[in-house]
């Protein structure tokens, strides 16, 4: 069954387009997630799925029932805010049990529904406290169970986890992706954060300027990014993107870069001849993302792999993280980020020799800006 | 060096002190000449001056002000005239602070297509000088057959106020996050239903604001109260006028002592007791 479907959706504030024509089809049981910058209409848009904005036209259906003209309560919808937005003046209890009370849910009904919420996120002993006597964790916590308690056909969050510190970030990420497992209710999420976009969703809707640049699975998001954008948007650090030139070297193509003392590194693409055919002899831009640049060790040679190229670059600064060291290089005139080993140290100005794990290599039109698939 | 710059300062702030007092006695002085002649007989009065100090404490002036001096020729003190006041304040103080709450609330939280011009014309209400609407009301009162009514007077003060409790209301709700709005939405309240269970726990402190300044000025009010009242329909302030403007006997200076603190005594105690309140809400922020 299709949970969510909206159709050409459009809207307009003035003069702004803030989107231009959104589709999505959203099955039953998905956790979607829309992620982008500030300002990609990411949030435009879960306000109109939840009716609490209005669109300047197309069509929403949610659950198959096309509620474009319904009210936000009549969607059967429910929904968490990034300020969390609990009723200062009541309790725990009655923040959780208002809307029940709204729609004119009986008493008894109304208390063991509290008790499975309650239970289930573990916030029995808050009940009879405001808003303002809880901690942050407490509150989301509180926001969250005000949107379970419903039963709905779909959930909407809207940058739930912005508001926390990093620990409970994740914990509280963690926390959500359990229960959508255990609900397996719809959920439609909104974040600028590219890794809570990456752990929790089934599906992700990378926007940008009012427009879905890509919607797909994670991995496939982050291992063929639709363009440019995608590219550079997701991953942390991003994805490296190289101005190369497309040749051919017999039935090989290869991506050549001109490094930064004059000479050239050539690349060998694992790509067919014909493939790239109408491309060779043309700049490209070559993404690499950071793990697939490491520092070159002996026992690379010869180990059968023929995805693994070798350039020379030099180091401009390294960041250890403790699990990893992230090294900034200079590559063709432009900075790289690459991935390397805990204990790497290179030293700071030096040139290095990185091994480059060709397989996973994406190009992209520079004028279009899209991948060549 | 450090010594001398303390005492320095010390000095500063004895000399500031000075001042303070000096300023506050000098704004003191009328009402301690009232509060002290309001215990003075007549011939006390005349015998010296308006400025004196009582022999002994006697109330027959506040007994006399309050319960059977004659105004007008109702021998009848300023009670019913308090009275009159009371019944034109409190229904007019509460509606006016009901309806500018709810509009406060629609302009800033329920934002529509020309709220903000709304919201302008309403609070143009506020810079209007009370003499440009004396003929309107007139006309107006005179249609409704209001003319010379305490009910009327309360209809004027409840018109007359929404401006001022409009502007407050609207600029304390307009810091009331939306998101508490959409999400009480989403949950299936409706426009009453948000603005009695989530907007009114949210405003004592704008609405013990409105509440005060409300009623102090239509307690104080005197203009609409000379010109659309007459005779025993008169609020207190009219007839303190009426009081004062009785020349065929002689300046009773002690009874009309006593009748003005009484005039004045609500609204020192409406200021007593909910001053702090009024301080603290008008510096009130968002709603957290």
């Amino acid at each position: 069954m299709s949970a969510l479907s909206i159709e050409s959706l459009r809207v307009r504030f003035g003069a702004v387009n803030v989107l231009k024509g959104i589709d999505m089809e959203i099955e039953s049981g998905e956790f979607i997630v829309l992620v982008g910058p500030s300002g990609c209409g990411k949030s435009t848009l879960l306000n109109v799925i939840a009716g609490l904005q209005s669109s300047s036209s197309g069509r929403i259906e949610i659950g198959g029932r096309d509620v474009t003209r319904v009210a936000p309560a009549d969607r059967d919808i429910a929904m968490v805010f990034q300020s969390y937005a609990l009723y200062p003046a009541m309790t725990v209890k009655g923040n959780i049990t208002f809307g029940m009370e709204c729609r004119g849910v009986p008493r008894v009904e109304r208390e063991a529904a509290l008790d499975r919420v309650a239970k289930l996120l573990q916030i029995g002993h808050l009940l009879g406290r405001r808003p303002s006597q809880l901690s942050g964790g407490q509150r989301q916590r509180v926001a969250m169970g005000r949107a379970l308690v419903r039963d709905p056909i779909l959930f909407l969050f809207d940058e739930p986890l912005s508001n926390l510190d990093a620990k409970l970030r994740v914990e509280m990420r963690m926390e959500i992706k359990r229960l959508h497992q255990r609900v397996g209710t719809t959920m439609v999420y909104v974040t600028h954060d590219q890794i809570e976009a990456m752990t929790l969703a089934t599906r992700i809707a990378v926007m940008h300027q009012g427009e879905i640049q890509q919607f797909a699975d994670p991995q496939t998001i982050y291992d063929a990014p639709a363009n440019l954008f995608v590219a550079r948007f997701m991953g942390s650090p991003p994805m490296n993107t190289i101005p190369v030139r497309v040749e051919a070297e017999g039935d090989k193509v290869v991506a050549v870069l001109s490094n930064d003392e004059g000479g050239r590194e050539s690349l060998q693409l694992p790509r067919s001849r014909e493939a790239l055919a109408a491309w060779i002899g043309r700049d490209v831009l070559l993404g690499l993302r950071p793990e697939c640049l490491s520092l070159h060790e002996k026992n690379d040679y010869g180990d059968g792999n023929n995805a693994i190229a070798h350039l020379s670059a030099q180091v401009e600064m390294i960041e250890p993280t403790g699990a990893e060291t992230m090294a900034l290089i200079s590559l063709a005139g432009v900075e790289a980020m690459a991935r390397l080993k805990a204990d790497a140290r290179p030293s700071i100005g030096s040139r290095a020799t990185f091994a480059v794990n060709m397989s996973k290599v994406c190009l992209f039109d520079p004028q279009t800006e899209l991948r060549i698939p | 060096m450090v010594e001398s710059r303390s005492t320095g300062r010390a000095g500063g702030r004895f000399a500031l002190y000075a001042v303070l007092v000096a300023f506050a006695a000098f704004y003191l002085t009328p009402l301690v000449v009232v509060f002290l002649n309001s215990f003075r007989s007549l011939e006390e009065i005349t015998q010296t001056s308006v400025l004196g100090i009582p022999h002994a404490i006697r109330w027959e002036n506040w007994a006399q002000a309050w319960g059977s001096y004659c105004i007008g020729g109702i021998c009848s003190g300023i009670s019913p005239y308090m009275w009159n006041s009371v019944a034109i304040a409190v229904p007019a103080t509460l509606l006016s602070t009901l309806v500018g709450a709810l509009n406060g609330y629609l302009l800033s939280l329920w934002r529509f297509k020309g709220s903000q011009i709304a919201f302008g014309v309403i609070t143009f209400g506020v810079f209007l000088p009370a003499q440009m609407k004396l003929v309107p009301w007139a006309i107006t009162l005179r249609a409704l057959d209001l003319s010379d009514t305490v009910t009327g007077l309360t209809l004027i003060h409840i018109v007359q106020g929404m401006s001022f409790t409009t502007l407050f209301c609207r600029n304390y709700y307009v810091n009331v996050p939306a998101d508490l709005i959409n999400s009480a939405k989403v949950d299936g309240a409706g426009f009453l239903q948000i603005f009695r269970r989530i907007v009114l726990p949210l405003s004592p402190p704008i609405l013990i604001v409105t509440v005060i300044w409300q009623f102090t000025n239509i307690w104080n009010e005197y203009l609409y109260g000379i010109t659309f009242s007459e005779g025993s329909h008169r609020p207190v302030t009219a007839a303190l006028m009426a009081f004062s403007a009785n020349i065929a006997q002689a300046r009773e200076y002690g009874i009309e002592s006593a009748a003005v603190l009484l005039a004045a005594l609500p609204t020192i105690l409406v200021y007593l007791f909910g001053g702090k309140y009024f301080l603290r809400g008008l510096t009130a922020g968002a709603v957290k």
